[in-house]
């Protein structure tokens, strides 16, 4: 088979592969149990202000 | 841990401090905005009016509305709109990730003056109409070459402070942003591959030609909307909103997903530019077709920034800032649901090379792209002069509500002028002639040019309002007159 026969069958491939991606996609982002890590991730920009100041003893 | 106890940590073991931030040309790109804006915003009133009245075209060829119009599209787009993504692009990395910017002073001074000059040298251009003739990407070879340098230099910038951060996650904004950058990157190098006549010459001629020209282009220019425009400004939204709401983003999952359902759909979308022409049919329906798909992604992400008001819309009236960060999500909802509207090919029909598409594309522009950023400047702007609050909040309420009278004006005026218009080109008579000539249809967009050109007059007013409302709040403050002082002898 050479490259422009299988150039019909490597798009509809690709497409597939598209679709494959993002499904994974979708499944990881959104399995459950993971609440609490994406509301530290959300948390970020809250957490960005000047830490304090070590507290030292004088 | 992605809480930022690793900056606390840092902190404490004196590696880590507020003034470890690069923020002097971020400064510079907050004032390049608001100049650049009002400069784009004035060449736009310029040409609406010349449309209504043409004799404002003055006879000269620098001052025709064909040269004026790509400098008023470039100056809003790049000029104000980029000076915005990279000013607030490189205030967000660096918070996000608590890492210093990446090249630091030297690289941001760098950043700021190689896009000014990128700016200058193709406005110098247009008005002296060396211009390549394609739509928001005018700019000819040696503009390119120099854009070339200046965002490779970008993405440098931006991904090495990224892979330098103190913080282990990389924050949602910074995948929008970072998303943008990579792929205007490739879009511009993709769009402008072009042969100069000689290195001397200004004049150069593209690869491409015919149809596949003009698909590149749209590929090019529907990215340009959806990853300079849209993901750009998106991050601007995820990041600035949390902050004026002062809460969360509503849920970081459907961020997620608004990612890369964007990523994955954008792309795809360029052919509806070119609905009935020379395009092979089955491109055209796959351009419509991704662009409707293209909803859910854009009303996710727009459920996902007005959500995270819940709890916290009682701000809308005490924050003019975030006030302007809202109206702006409710304008990106609306013109995200227009536009793949006007993608089908049966509307399409009637309102492509109407004004209703200027209508849609300001809709976008002035109430997602400018009120996003003028949100963020609000905010923004007092806290990188070490300020506490604006000089005046009424007279951000008195922008907001000239500005949204100008988009109303502009965009109701742009529907009815363009929808007749569609209608006025298609209408036949009996006898199967034209029912009117093409002047009678430009006679009778009058009335709606000078309600539009009114409209812009309103935004560029509000504008103007913001620069010195800024303006007061970040300049010292005299220094005040002992009590005792006496009074000098007439």
């Amino acid at each position: 088979m050479d490259l422009f026969q299988a150039y019909p069958v490597l798009k509809a491939a690709w497409v597939v592969w598209f679709f494959l991606l993002f499904g994974f996609i979708l499944v990881w982002v959104l399995r459950p149990g993971r609440r609490c890590a994406y509301q530290a991730m959300a948390d970020i920009p809250l957490q960005d202000a000047p830490p304090a100041p070590p507290k030292r003893s004088l | 841990m992605p809480d930022g106890g690793q900056a606390l940590r840092l902190a404490a073991a004196g590696g880590w401090r507020q003034d470890s931030y690069v923020d002097g040309p971020i400064r510079a790109m907050a004032v390049a905005t608001i100049f650049w804006g009002i400069v784009g915003f004035l060449v736009g009133v310029v040409i609406a009016s010349q449309l209504a009245f043409p004799l404002l075209n003055l006879d000269l060829e620098w001052t025709t509305f064909g040269r004026l119009r790509p400098l008023h599209t470039s100056a809003v787009i790049f000029a104000f709109g980029g000076n915005a993504l990279l000013c607030t692009s490189l205030y967000v990395v660096q918070r996000t990730c608590r890492a210093r910017l990446f090249g630091g002073e030297e690289m941001g001074w760098f950043l700021f003056a190689g896009y000014q000059f990128f700016i200058v040298m193709a406005a110098v251009g247009y008005l002296l109409g060396v211009t390549q003739g394609k739509e928001y990407a005018e700019p000819e070879w040696y503009v390119d070459l120099w854009l070339v340098v200046v965002w490779v230099s970008y993405l440098v910038a931006f991904g090495g402070t990224i892979l330098r951060r103190a913080e282990p996650h990389i924050y949602v904004a910074n995948w929008f942003f970072l998303a943008f950058i990579i792929t205007v990157a490739l879009l511009h190098i993709g769009n402008n591959v072009a042969l100069p006549l000689t290195i001397g010459h200004a004049k150069s001629y593209g690869l491409a030609s015919g149809v596949q020209d003009a698909m590149i282009q749209w590929w090019y220019g529907h990215n340009a909307v959806g990853f300079f425009l849209t993901a750009g400004f998106l991050g601007i939204m995820y990041y600035f909103i949390p902050k004026q709401a002062e809460r969360p983003v509503y849920s970081y999952r459907l961020s997620i997903v608004h990612f890369w359902s964007l990523i994955f759909l954008y792309i795809w979308a360029g052919p509806h530019h070119l609905h009935y022409t020379a395009l092979p049919d089955w491109a055209q329906t796959l351009g419509m077709v991704f662009s409707i798909m293209l909803w859910m992604p854009s009303w996710g992400g727009m459920i996902n920034g007005l959500m995270t008001l819940s709890g916290a819309w009682d701000k809308l009236r005490t924050d003019p800032g975030l006030r302007f960060s809202v109206a702006a999500v409710g304008f990106y909802a609306m013109a995200t649901f227009e536009g793949p509207v006007m993608s089908v090919k049966a509307v399409n029909a009637l309102s492509h090379y109407t004004d209703w598409t200027i209508g849609h594309v300001h809709s976008g522009a002035l109430g997602w792209n400018g009120f996003i950023t003028f949100g963020a400047l609000y905010w923004l702007v007092p806290r990188l002069w070490g300020k506490t609050e604006l000089y005046s909040k009424k007279l951000a309420e008195w922008h907001f509500w000239i500005a949204t009278l100008g988009i109303v004006l502009y965009i109701t005026a742009m529907w009815v002028s363009g929808i007749m218009q569609g209608l006025m080109w298609r209408s036949y008579d009996a006898m199967g002639f034209l029912q009117y000539s093409f002047v009678e249809t430009v006679a009778a967009m009058h009335p709606y040019y000078v309600i539009r050109m009114l409209g812009g007059v309103l935004y560029l007013s509000g504008a103007v309002l913001m620069a010195y409302n800024l303006w007061r709040t970040v300049r010292p403050a005299p220094a005040a007159l002992p009590a005792s002082q006496p009074l000098a002898a007439e």
